[in-house]
């Protein structure tokens, strides 16, 4: 392989290392708050479900990119000017655009996959909360072993599809100067004047990557399956 | 200090201030998605029908099509898109032996780029509508003599409408919000307006939560006139 090839293959594996611990950490941050956050949607308390749908209201209704640049910019912005913050310890990690990313990824997927799993436990028949009702299940047992699984059930071919959409949100964290796959490919791009290479690798690389996440939603929703045969 | 002032001449109509700037951002914001939904539609009829056709080679084609769609990020094939269409445009020109300078319009190149991405998600919704009408109605169609592109046009079509809209008012909503990547390829829409006026007068979060709340509100119009759409359209459908 020629000197360019190389270093382009040397770029893509730096910003895949990246993509990838980008991805796990909002998939699992995102995936345990969307269960609260559609819990919250439905809830019978308006101090509840009031912030929760002011939540996903703001989350879903502008664009990702507009959230990534107002927390980078505009809350980091804000952050560096309060001295206690600026001054703490903890100012790498909130100089660190990578922490701007995680949280805005993780609260959007929320956001999002709460909005499914309220589907989902809306989705579930009436007459299996009865049910659970009349075996005298109290309600937190009811929601736990009856609902959830079956909602669970419901809402996975959903979040597989909002995971994908993750793992296409977390190329825009190039934009607030993430050094993720995106990024790694815009570099090699600005530095060699080719534009074709790195983009296309990039494409490779996300592609297998979506491959991955798919084949492994689709095992667990066929796992899942065998249970109700 | 009065921040409040300064925000408001900020974000004031006129010379001062780049409310006038934001507007017209949101205008075109609004423009690029709304042409880059309609090419989406356009792709979409068309690999629906491919997917549906029979014919192996189309329906492989427009299987990798929405594959890839589906799991590369969008901008990636924006980006893409828009430097093939950019160099082919180029050639094409150099070949015809014109002017050496060119450059694709930035209008054009944006919402051609946006509506290849969305022709993708386009596909699969009217797909789903298509594959939902019973298939004695084009049997019937076919019983009175009608062509294939006759029942197409005349039967099925009309029918999937109705189907199709939850699927066709998700596409607009996400159309209207993925806009925001032509800022990207250096279209001056809304986004690449407020992140002039961000850097300009170091207001950031003003101006980035300002084009935030513009998108909140034009989503927020879309999806009211959406449910009125739908209200409207399936009255007509049971009564008619």
């Amino acid at each position: 392989m020629d000197d360019f090839g190389v270093y382009l293959l040397h770029q893509i594996l730096a910003g895949l290392r990246t993509t990838v611990f980008l991805f796990i950490a909002c998939a699992v941050t995102g995936n345990l708050l969307a269960l609260p956050v559609g819990m919250a949607l439905l809830s019978k308390g308006r101090w509840v479900k009031y912030p929760a749908v002011v939540f996903a209201l703001l989350f879903r209704g502008t664009p990702l990119l507009v959230q990534l640049y107002i927390a980078y910019f505009g809350v980091g912005q804000i952050l560096a000017s309060v001295p206690s913050i600026r001054y703490s310890p903890l100012w790498p990690l909130f100089r660190d655009a990578y922490t701007y990313a995680y949280v805005t990824l993780s609260l959007n997927t929320a956001a999002y996959c709460g909005e499914i799993w309220r589907g989902a436990i809306l989705g579930v028949p009436k007459g299996q909360t009865e049910a659970g009702k009349s075996l005298g299940l109290s309600r937190s047992r009811n929601m736990l072993s009856i609902v959830l699984p079956q909602a669970l059930r419901i809402a996975l071919p959903s979040l597989g599809g909002q995971n994908i959409l993750l793992l296409k949100g977390t190329a825009l964290a190039a934009m607030i100067a993430v050094f993720e796959l995106m990024g790694a490919a815009n570099l090699v791009r600005a530095q060699t004047f080719r534009v074709y290479e790195p983009l296309l690798a990039a494409a490779l690389a996300y592609f297998v990557l979506a491959v991955i996440i798919t084949s492994g939603f689709s095992f667990v929703e066929k796992r899942i399956a065998l249970h109700y045969r | 200090m009065d921040s409040t002032s300064t925000w408001l001449s900020l974000l004031s109509f006129g010379d001062q201030g780049w409310g006038d700037e934001l507007f017209r951002g949101a205008c075109l914001s609004f423009a690029i998605a709304a042409v880059a939904y309609f090419i989406g539609l356009v792709i979409g009829l068309v690999g629906a029908v491919a997917k549906l056709s029979g014919n192996r080679v189309a329906i492989a084609l427009a299987s990798a099509y929405t594959t890839i769609i589906r799991s590369i990020p969008d901008i990636l094939i924006i980006f893409l898109v828009y430097y093939s269409a950019t160099d082919a445009f180029r050639s094409l020109i150099n070949l015809s032996g014109f002017s050496t300078e060119f450059q694709l319009n930035g209008f054009v190149a944006a919402a051609f780029s946006l509506g290849i991405v969305q022709g993708g998600y386009s596909t699969e919704v009217l797909r789903g509508a298509i594959v939902a009408i019973s298939r004695g109605q084009s049997e019937a169609a076919s019983a009175l003599g009608l062509t294939r592109g006759q029942t197409f046009f005349l039967i099925i079509l009309p029918q999937m409408f109705p189907l199709a809209l939850p699927g066709l008012g998700n596409l607009w909503l996400v159309v209207l919000k993925e806009s925001s990547l032509v800022s990207l390829i250096g279209f001056t829409e809304l986004v690449l307006v407020g992140k002039m006026a961000a850097g300009a007068s170091r207001h950031y979060l003003l101006f980035y939560a300002s084009v935030g709340a513009i998108f909140l509100f034009m989503s927020g119009i879309s999806a009211a006139l959406i449910n009125l759409i739908e209200d409207k359209t399936y009255r007509a459908w049971r009564h008619g």
